[in-house]
Parts: C-alpha cells; structure tokens; sequence
C-alpha cells in the first residue's frame, strides 16, 4: 500500500494491521459483527441496505450490486449460488491480492451476508492458480470460520446454512468474465456465454447467481456496520465509496492504494505516487487495465469516477493506471497490447479471434516499419466490429488500447510508415 | 377440443415494417415473416443457436452495441434495423476476417458453388480481402475410406461439434486451443481412423464449407468403367432415387427412379441394379432369424444391422450389445457377395472380372465396403462406393443432366424388387418391411393392413406392440446415434424389452444420411421419406418375401434362409473395437 495522507483506510482497515491468518483478530475489530447484525434482519433488509448504499461493481462494469442481489433474491429455485470473481487478472491490477492476503475474514463475512440475502447456501470463489498465497490465507479461513460456527450448518444458531468452496482457475485471462467463469466453474471450457439470460436469471449450473469481485464484497461488512449513508458520503454522488487503485510504469511511488471515487488522475500521479520517476515527462496514461484507453495527459483532470468517465466513453475498469514517460514507445505499447488479447481470446466469435490477431499482424508490420498506408485505416474498422459485435467484454474490449493510442498519438503511427501513412 | 396454448404475441418493428408476432421468436425468425433475410452463417435450422459467427448482427434501439439476431429473442415494442451503413460495414468485416484465415481455392474445393462462405461472400460483394491473408497449414486427414477432414477450411462455426455431440452423441469433435489458434479437432488432434468415430458422416452435412467431405471413388470408378477387362455393375440404394435429383436442382422429394437408371446406363455401366433387390434378400433373411430367435427363445432383442455407421458405433460403445446384432449383412454387402457368386455362376463370368460399384447415401458404406470380412465371394465384394453427391459429379462431369433423361427399369435378374425394399430409405422402413414378411410367415395369412404408421415419422425413437398371432411384438425404432445411445442405455437400465429394433445412424435414416445432396435439413429429410413411400406405394409387389426373383434365388442357388449358402454369403459376424 502506498503512503499518503489521501488515503483511506476503509476496505484496508485490516491490511497490515492484523494477523490475516488469525480469527480471533479479526473478530476484535468488529470481525462478524455485520453479519450477526444480518442475521437478526430479513434478506429483503440486507438487500436494501445495500441497493440504498449505490455500491457498484468494482470489477470494471461498475453495475450496481444491490440490484443484482434484488433480482437474484427475487428469482425462485431450488438452489442458488453466490460467487466471488477473484480471478484477478487485468494486467498492472492486483487489488484484490491485497484484500484476500491481508483480510481474507473479510471476504469470507461478505459472501456469508450474501448468501443470506439472497437465499443461497453455497458460494464459490474462484481464483487464479498464481495467487497462491491468497488460496491458501483464504482456505485457512474459510476453516477456522466453519470451526468457529461462521460457516456450515445453522450458522451462529440462526438456522441459515452457508458454506463456501474454493475452485482454482487455469490460467486463462477469459474466465475472469461472468460467464465464462461459470463454464469453468462447471468443468467446462472457459468461454462466454450469450446474454441474456443473466447470472441472476441462469447462471452457475443454470441457476440464479450472484456474481461480485472481492473489492465490490469486502464493502458489504462497512456497509451493515456503518450504513448506507455513512458508505454515500464518500465518493461521488452516483459512484459513491472507495476504490483502490493500482498504479505502475514510470512514477516514483507505485503500488495501491484506496481512495475516495472521483479522484482525479493528477492527484493520483502526482501527489499520491509522487510524479514520474525519471528526467522525462508524462507521456500516456492507460486507464483501467489492458482493455482500458490509452490516454494523452490533457486527461489528468478528469475524475475518477464510473459517470464522469463514462460520459468521455471511458471506463474505470479495475482501476489500474498504467503510467508511461516520453522514453517510452507507443508502438510497442500497442503492440504489446495486442499480442496479450490475440493470447487471451477464447477464440469463440470471429470479430475477436480474428480481429485480435490482425491487431497483432497489423500492428507488427507497423513496428517493423513495413506497413501498408491503409494499416491505420484497418485498424479501426477491426475496433468497429469487435467493439460493436464482439459476443463478449473481452472481444468488445480488446482493441480499445489501440484505438486510443492510435486517437492520441497519431503522430507517433505515421512516423513508423516507411512511406507515411 | 385440444386447443394449445396461445403463445403471446409482441408488435415490433422492423425496418419500419409493424409486425405482429410470437414472443418466442428470435429476431431473425421475426425477420424472415417480414420478408428479411438477414445473413447468417453459424446458424443452423436443426441446430440450438450458438451466435459465434456474429454475420446476423442487427441494431436494436435503446442497446449499447449490436446484437445477434439469431439469440436475440423479440420483445415488446422492440425498433430493430437490420440495414444500416454500421450493420453493412461490420457484417463486411467480419466476413472478410473469416475470409483472411479461409484458403482462396474455391475452384479446387468439393463445395465449389454449393458452399455457404462462398454465397455470402458474393452477396456481400466482396472483391477483395483487406485484411492480411493469414494461412493456418493444419494437417488434412485422409485416415478413413469415408470422410475427409481439411481444417484450413474450417471457419470455426462449430456447427459440426453440435451434430458430434448432440444429435450423434458421439462427441469427437470439439473446439481445441483458445484465440486465433482454435480449431475443431479430434481429442489429441489424432486421425480419424484411431478414433471411435462412426464414419456416419453428418458433420459433413453440418459444415458450411469444405472442410469435411466424403473420401471420393470418383477416381477409381473411371478407371474401371474404361477398362475393357472389366464388367462393372452398379447397384443403387434405396434413398438415392428420391435425393438425386436435389444434385440437378429438382425440389428435394422428386423421384426420379427410371432417369437414374438411365444415367447409370449413359455413363457406361453394364448391368444396372438395385440394392432394393437385396433389402427385400435381407428382409427375407432376417425376419427368419427374428422368427428363429422368438421361437427359438435366443438372445433378445434383434437389433437391425443394415446401418454401417450404427454398426461401427455399436463395436465401439456398446460391445457387449453385439449379440443382439443380426447376422444379416447389409443390402450392399449381400448385392456384392451375390455378384460376384450367384451372379458370376448365372453368367459365366469370372468374379474377378466383375467390378461392383454402389451408389449409396452414406459414408460409412465405404468403411464397409472396405472391411476385411467382406470377402465372401473371394474377392472383395464391394469394390467402389459412390456417394449420392459422388455420381451428381459424374454424371454432370458427363454432360448427363438427369432431368431430361427418359426413365428406364433396371436390369434382371438384380434390379427387381418390392416396395418393402423401398422403405428401407426411410426411419422405421426396415422394421415395416420385416412386419409385412414377419406376420405372413408366421400367421400364413395375407396382412389386411400393409402399412404401419407408428414405425413411420421423424420422432427420435418410435415404440410400437404389434400383434402377429398368438405373439405380441415389441418394437422399437431409433434413428441417430444419439437416439441409439439412449435406446440402450434404457437397454442396459433392462428398461426396453423390445423383441425387435430398428438402428439408423442418421436422423430420418439413410435419406438423411451422410452421403445425401448437400444441403440436407430435416425439412429436406421430411420431403425424402414422403417420396420414398409413394416409391412404396406405387409397386406392385409391397412385400419382400413375394419378390419373385428372391424366390428364383433361394430355389437356384440359396436353399432357404438362413440355410448353409445363405450363411456363408449373407450373414456376418462383428468385432469390439476398443
């Protein structure tokens, strides 16, 4: 975690500052007491509080949670699931490390007010194979939770039955999407499912399914503490609370850290990761990880939040912000972007399969100088069709680096063309 | 007074045209009752939609991005524009980025201008690809007399994993490797010949393009017609006279019998026969070891074995059923081994000399053909097998357009049959013609009744009790592999005592079977089995076991069915395959 007098300490409270293995200090700084507090309220409270409180997806949709938790608790069925995405795998982002290896009770509180909130009694976390340390921390406590009567049968004597399971990914960047992350789940290939029908409808095992990134969860514990209001004073109106960020590339501090929403890139690069690092200036900023826009530094104002973003066509993603100085090459930063999505495409539907791969032919040919005068031209009919067609984020997200990067530094792509483009 | 339910309706709009339609429509089913055809390559009629393709996008107000009109279900009020300058461009492209990885020889592929890639590309009007050509160079597979995979052709549609999978439920096929390295491949990416494939061929009916076609004969059919030492006879199977008409553009259900047999003529064969003449033989012969294993209280139930498709399928997965197989050979197979012996005998030809040639509607038939027991005769008792989209090519490549022959009969003594034979073409035919034989030799009395609608139709397994005497028959008919799986998994659950079963390997049997006029759909499948009992209906005789020359055949030559002649030439045996 970065030091800075900007930080919060909300959904970090406990990193670093209690023993992460142990339950016993968790439970002395309030550990389980949202979700005792839960268990004495209706699941139709709880989801209120939450719908009330506008906490919104932290994985990159910024959807709002409560809603998803309404439709799922309103669906009827014989079984429901509640998932925690900690399939973290966006390039430069790794938030929700921190908050499974530093306060792994936390998360596991969460999905238990989940479950109960919406009539389920089996949760999942699915997390990628490299997080070892936070498979382990979280396996731990999922142990001493059942040991201590926080998971299992008739939790707490309240009569609610939760348990939770840990299923480990295999490596593959596509299944940190809903759907194809079901279909792993499952024992199945990881590949995207067509929408509608939605998680909350059909998701795992074609049941209704809540489905929550670890940072969107580990606010569910303040949220019964504190209340919905307390949560809305912080942040922005619509994209109110915290977000950790993730900063990395050329600034002199990076690492995490957890602020208020709506803090602009500025006081991110400047004040909290102390500036660039070297003699050079600022050149590019890529906000929200590989699918996210490769931006100019005229953006450093703008405000970090789901709407202000938005409205400029932009998007938080996970929060991560890649920062570059002027040594380094847009090309090969767009080249690099692309070989990453031609690799991670599941390869299901044409305008991602194979619109990934031209990026990376295309964009090779660019950097190797022998490119065609339309390259730029193709280019952005490729984005068209996979941001417009593509079956899933991914595919509708993967040329949107390039595209920016082409927007913003235009100069710097013609100047690769032997013969100008 | 069975009225069903109602399904409610919804008023959308489409391309300003006000519709009123069910709400269980996609959009592009909407679309096509308001005389738009929205382009579409993934998707499938006989298939779930799987929206891979992203060719059918459309726009629909209020939504972020487009959407495909093949999964999209319609809703209230909902504004949908299917022609926009976006729609066009993003349609071009994604064609054009299937084209980019599709290899640009059209004019040496067996798709050439009956190919889905190739049709849309000219609709679009595509008259250059943009994007870099990019070339896969996988491995072809030519391990099976039957069927030929080329995967640089594969455009990843997936249609094919759906019929392995879900209509064959044999699951070969299956998307391998992730992004721009997927291909659909064989589990370890190994032949096709080390695998439990059934060689039924219906992936090739699945695919769009080129990239699954039938092992071809073509070849070796010409050589042996132009060559003067050999005396080559051609027999034709029952499904190919109502589809081979598809290949000169007639309407799928023509029946076209007598201008077969004249082409045949015209290309040079000198006897031209019909394995209708051996399905009433194999009729005759299996309804007495149906009567046989009855009375004779063996292993029950009889399972059919004309299908070589469902015959490798049953070695390789249900090896302990094997038993209840008949020892029959199939039509083919008896055709052949009978040619090359009573034949020859009747003639005074050296069997070496006589090159039999079939026409079928299948793949796996060359798998058949090519199995070492077929030797009977002392020879290989098959020699070529064309498919019927192998002889369309012949006979076009001739300059025989079939629609303007004359019709002429087939010859003696080879050619003559029942429409018992017929029925053979169609789901359930095989089990028809057995009961019109079974009851009068059981009863010896004249069946009132020759037509039994139960075993008729495309439901996938068909159950029926018939009555035969004092004996109440249990029946059942199953056609696709995946219906056979489930007909005996119930076996092996003792949940079907059924005396007697009819297998097909393909959906609608072998008028819909993997050698059929592409495209076959089960609309197309429909039509063929309507026009193979109006062959049924129109023949004089309806019952195998009055073919006159079958009897001719078991006074000269065979003794009587199942006798030691009729054992050494027309029944088989089978083998587990791993």
């Amino acid at each position: 975690m970065i030091d800075s007098p900007l930080a919060l300490r909300n959904i970090t409270r406990n990193i670093d500052k209690i023993d992460p293995e142990s339950i016993e200090e968790y439970l002395k700084t309030d550990g389980y007491e949202a979700l005792k507090k839960t268990l004495t309220m209706k699941p139709k409270e709880i989801v209120s509080i939450i719908r009330d409180s506008g906490l919104r997806g932290r994985g990159g949709a910024g959807y709002p949670t409560g809603l998803k938790w309404y439709f799922a608790a309103n669906t009827q069925s014989d079984a429901k699931y509640v998932i925690c995405n900690a399939d973290e795998g966006e390039p430069g982002t790794f938030k929700d490390r921190i908050l499974m290896e530093g306060d792994p009770f936390s998360l596991i509180e969460a999905l238990t007010i989940a479950g109960y909130a919406i009539g389920s009694n089996k949760g999942y976390i699915y997390i990628r194979d490299e997080y070892r340390l936070s498979i382990r921390r979280l396996q731990n406590a999922i142990e001493k939770a059942q040991q201590s009567g926080y998971l299992g049968l008739n939790i707490l004597g309240s009569g609610f039955d939760f348990d939770l399971e840990i299923s480990i990914g295999a490596g593959s960047y596509v299944c940190g999407e809903e759907t194809a992350l079901f279909e792993s789940l499952e024992g199945k290939r990881g590949e995207p499912r067509i929408k509608p029908p939605y998680p909350t409808e059909s998701g795992l095992f074609g049941k209704p399914t809540v489905i929550n990134n670890v940072e969107t969860l580990v606010n569910i514990p303040l949220i019964v503490n504190r209340g919905a209001d307390w949560f809305k004073e912080i942040g922005t109106e619509c994209s109110p609370g915290t977000k950790i960020f993730t900063l990395s590339g050329d600034v002199a501090r990076p690492g995490a850290i957890e602020l208020p929403l709506g803090t602009t890139l500025r006081e991110l690069i400047y004040e909290v990761a102390g500036g660039i690092s070297s003699e050079e200036k600022l050149k590019m900023i890529q906000l929200g990880g590989a699918a996210g826009h490769c931006l100019s530094p005229d953006y450093l104002d703008i405000s970090l939040d789901f709407d202000s973003l938005a409205v400029k066509g932009l998007s938080l993603g996970s929060g991560a912000i890649l920062v570059l100085d002027e040594s380094r090459s847009i090309i090969k930063t767009a080249y690099s972007l692309a070989k990453f999505f031609c690799h991670e495409s599941c390869g299901q539907c044409t305008p991602c399969r194979e619109g990934t791969l031209q990026q990376k032919e295309i964009l090779g040919r660019i950097l190797s100088k022998k490119s065609s005068e339309k390259d730029l031209e193709l280019l952005e009919r490729l984005s068209v069709s996979m941001v417009q067609t593509s079956l899933c984020p991914l595919g509708q997200t993967a040329s949107l680096g390039i595209s920016s990067a082409i927007k913003h530094f235009k100069e710097e792509f013609l100047s690769y063309s032997e013969r100008g483009i | 007074m069975a009225i069903s339910k109602a399904i409610e309706q919804v008023t959308i709009n489409i391309d300003g045209i006000e519709l009123n339609v069910p709400r269980d429509l996609t959009v592009l089913e909407a679309a096509k009752q308001a005389g738009i055809s929205i382009p579409t390559l993934c998707y499938h009629p006989d298939q779930d939609v799987k929206g891979v393709c992203r060719i059918c996008v459309i726009q629909v107000e209020g939504a972020k991005t487009l959407q495909t009109s093949c999964t999209l279900k319609v809703s209230e009020g909902m504004n949908i524009r299917t022609n926009t300058p976006l729609i066009r461009e993003v349609r071009k492209t994604n064609l054009e980025l299937i084209l980019a990885r599709h290899p640009k020889d059209c004019l040496e592929c067996a798709r050439n201008l009956n190919c889905e890639l190739q049709e849309l590309a000219n609709t679009f009007g595509i008259r250059e690809i943009s994007f870099p050509h990019l070339k896969k160079n996988l491995l072809e597979d030519y391990s099976t007399p039957s069927i030929v995979r080329e995967p640089d052709k594969c455009i990843l549609c997936r249609r094919c994993v759906y019929t392995c999978n879900e209509v064959q439920g044999v699951g070969l096929l299956q998307p391998i490797n992730r992004g721009s390295e997927t291909i659909i491949g064989t589990p370890y990416e190994l032949p096709l010949s080390d695998l439990a494939c059934a060689l039924c061929g219906q992936c090739i009916h699945a695919c769009p393009v080129g990239a699954i076609t039938e092992n071809s004969h073509i070849d070796r059919v010409w050589q042996a017609l132009s060559s003067p030492d050999k005396h080559v006879v051609v027999q034709t199977a029952p499904a190919v006279r109502v589809s081979i008409g598809e290949e000169f553009n007639l309407a799928p259900g023509s029946i076209v019998t007598g201008q077969l047999v004249a082409g045949l003529r015209r290309l040079g064969f000198t006897k031209v026969f019909d394995t209708d003449f051996t399905a009433d033989l194999t009729i005759v012969e299996e309804g007495s070891e149906l009567i046989e294993r009855i009375t004779g209280s063996k292993t029950l139930p009889l399972i059919t074995s004309c299908s070589p498709g469902w015959i490798k399928f049953i070695e390789h997965y249900y090896p302990e059923f094997l038993p209840h197989l008949s020892s029959c050979k199939s039509p083919q197979q008896m055709f052949g081994a009978l040619a090359k012996s009573y034949y020859a005998e009747k003639t005074g030809l050296d069997p070496k000399d006589i090159y039999v040639v079939s026409v079928m509607p299948c793949t796996a038939k060359k798998f058949e053909a090519d199995r070492p027991e077929m030797n009977d005769s002392g020879y290989q008792d098959v020699d070529a097998v064309l498919t019927t989209r192998e002889l369309g090519q012949m006979l076009r490549a001739s300059g025989i357009d079939l629609k303007k022959l004359p019709e002429e009969n087939y010859d003696l003594p080879l050619g003559i049959s029942t429409g018992a034979g017929a029925i053979f073409g169609a789901t359930g035919g095989v089990m028809e013609a057995a009961l019109r034989t079974a009851y009068e030799l059981i009863t010896t009395e004249e069946l009132a009744e020759l037509e039994f609608k139960d075993v008729r139709g495309l439901e996938g397994i068909k159950e029926a009790d018939v009555q035969i005497g004092e004996l109440t028959i249990k029946l059942a008919v199953a056609h696709s592999l995946g219906n056979a799986r489930k007909l005996l998994d119930a076996m092996k659950q003792g949940l079907a005592d059924y005396h007697f079963i009819e297998i097909m390997a393909c959906p609608g049997g072998c008028i819909g079977g993997g050698g059929q006029p592409i495209p076959t759909t089960n609309e197309i499948r429909a039509e063929r089995i309507k026009a193979i009992y109006e062959v049924d209906r129109n023949m004089p005789i309806r019952k195998s076991h009055e073919n006159p020359v079958v009897k001719e055949l078991y006074k000269e030559y065979l003794g009587k069915p199942l006798g030691e002649k009729s054992h050494h030439l027309l029944h088989t045996s089978y083998t587990a395959r791993f």
